[in-house]
C-alpha cells in the first residue's frame, strides 16, 4: 500500500520529463524569424512585404525574405541592362517592370495612372517610400534570397540586380529551410 | 501612469515622428533608443493612431516599460522607458 504514491510520483516524474524534452525541442526548432515567400511583383504586394519585414526587423524578429518568379523585377536595377541574353530573355526584359519604382498596381493600375496617385498620397501621409523601405530594410538587416531557378528562367543576369547589402543566390531548399525554423511564415 | 504624470515626466529623449505613417514611427523609436540609457524615459510624438498599440508591443517584446500615451493637438505622445 505504502509504495503506491512513490512509485505514482517516479511515473509522474517520467513524464514530466518526456514532456520537457519535447518542449525543449519545438523551442529550439522555432527561432523567432519570419520568413516571406514574394512571387507577386505588384507594387501594393511588394510594399505590404516591405512593411510586414521592416515591423518585423525593428522589433528585433530576424527577416529572411525569399524573392522569385514576378517579384524578381523590384530587385532589378533601373539602368544596367544584361549582357547576353537570348532572344525570350531580352523580350522578358523588356515586358517585365525595371525595378520597384517601375512596378505595376495589382488592381486600378490604370495605365500606370495609379501607381503615380498612390505614390502622391504615400508621400502626402508620411509613408515611407519604396526606395526608403529597402534602405531601411539594408540598415535592419532583412536578407534578401533571390531563386536562382527564376532569375535563369526569366534570363535575368546577376549584374541587372540592384545594390543591397544582403542579397544571395538560393534555390526552393533554401527557403524551406528558413520557412521551417522560422515561427512566421508568408506567402505574398 | 495618470496623464498628469506623464506631462511632467522628465524625458531624456524626444522623437518626432509626426512627419511618418506606419512603421515610420516605429523604426524611429527603434534607432533612437540605442541612444539613451537603461532607465531613462523616451517620448515618441506621432499623428499615426497605429503607433498607439505598435508602441506597447514593442515595448512588452523588447522588455521596455511602457508608461502611456497622452493625446495633443492632433497628435499624441508615447512615453516608454528603456530596460
Amino acid at each position: 500500500m505504502q509504495q503506491e504514491p512513490e512509485s505514482l510520483i517516479i511515473k509522474l516524474q517520467e513524464q514530466i520529463d518526456t514532456l520537457q524534452a519535447k518542449v525543449s525541442t519545438l523551442e529550439n526548432s522555432r527561432k523567432d524569424q519570419l520568413s516571406i515567400a514574394i512571387v507577386s511583383g505588384d507594387l501594393d504586394k511588394i510594399m505590404a512585404a516591405m512593411i510586414i519585414s521592416l515591423a518585423a526587423a525593428t522589433m528585433d524578429t530576424k527577416v529572411k525574405l525569399f524573392f522569385s518568379f514576378w517579384a524578381l523585377s523590384a530587385l532589378r536595377s533601373k539602368n544596367i541592362r544584361g549582357k547576353g541574353k537570348n532572344f525570350i530573355s531580352r523580350m522578358f526584359g523588356i515586358m517585365l517592370p525595371r525595378g520597384k519604382n517601375r512596378l505595376k498596381l495589382s488592381t486600378m493600375n490604370m495605365a500606370g495612372a495609379g501607381p503615380l496617385m498612390i505614390k502622391h498620397l504615400m508621400k502626402k501621409q508620411g509613408v515611407l517610400c519604396i526606395d526608403q523601405m529597402f534602405k531601411d530594410a539594408g540598415e535592419l538587416g532583412i536578407e534578401i534570397v533571390v531563386c536562382e531557378m527564376s532569375m535563369n528562367l526569366m534570363g535575368f543576369k546577376k549584374e541587372e540586380m540592384m545594390d543591397y547589402p544582403h542579397l544571395s543566390y538560393a534555390g526552393a531548399v533554401t527557403f524551406v529551410c528558413d520557412a521551417n525554423e522560422s515561427s512566421m511564415q508568408l506567402f505574398i | 501612469m495618470t496623464t498628469e504624470e506623464l506631462k511632467n515626466v522628465v524625458v531624456a529623449k524626444s522623437v518626432d515622428a509626426r512627419g511618418t505613417a506606419c512603421p515610420g514611427p516605429l523604426l524611429e523609436a527603434k534607432k533612437a533608443i540605442g541612444t539613451i540609457k537603461a532607465g531613462d524615459i523616451m517620448e515618441i510624438l506621432s499623428a499615426d493612431e497605429g503607433t498607439k498599440s505598435d508602441i506597447p508591443k514593442w515595448c512588452g517584446k523588447q522588455g521596455h516599460e511602457y508608461l502611456g500615451a497622452v493625446d495633443e493637438n492632433g497628435y499624441f505622445k508615447v512615453y516608454m522607458k528603456k530596460k
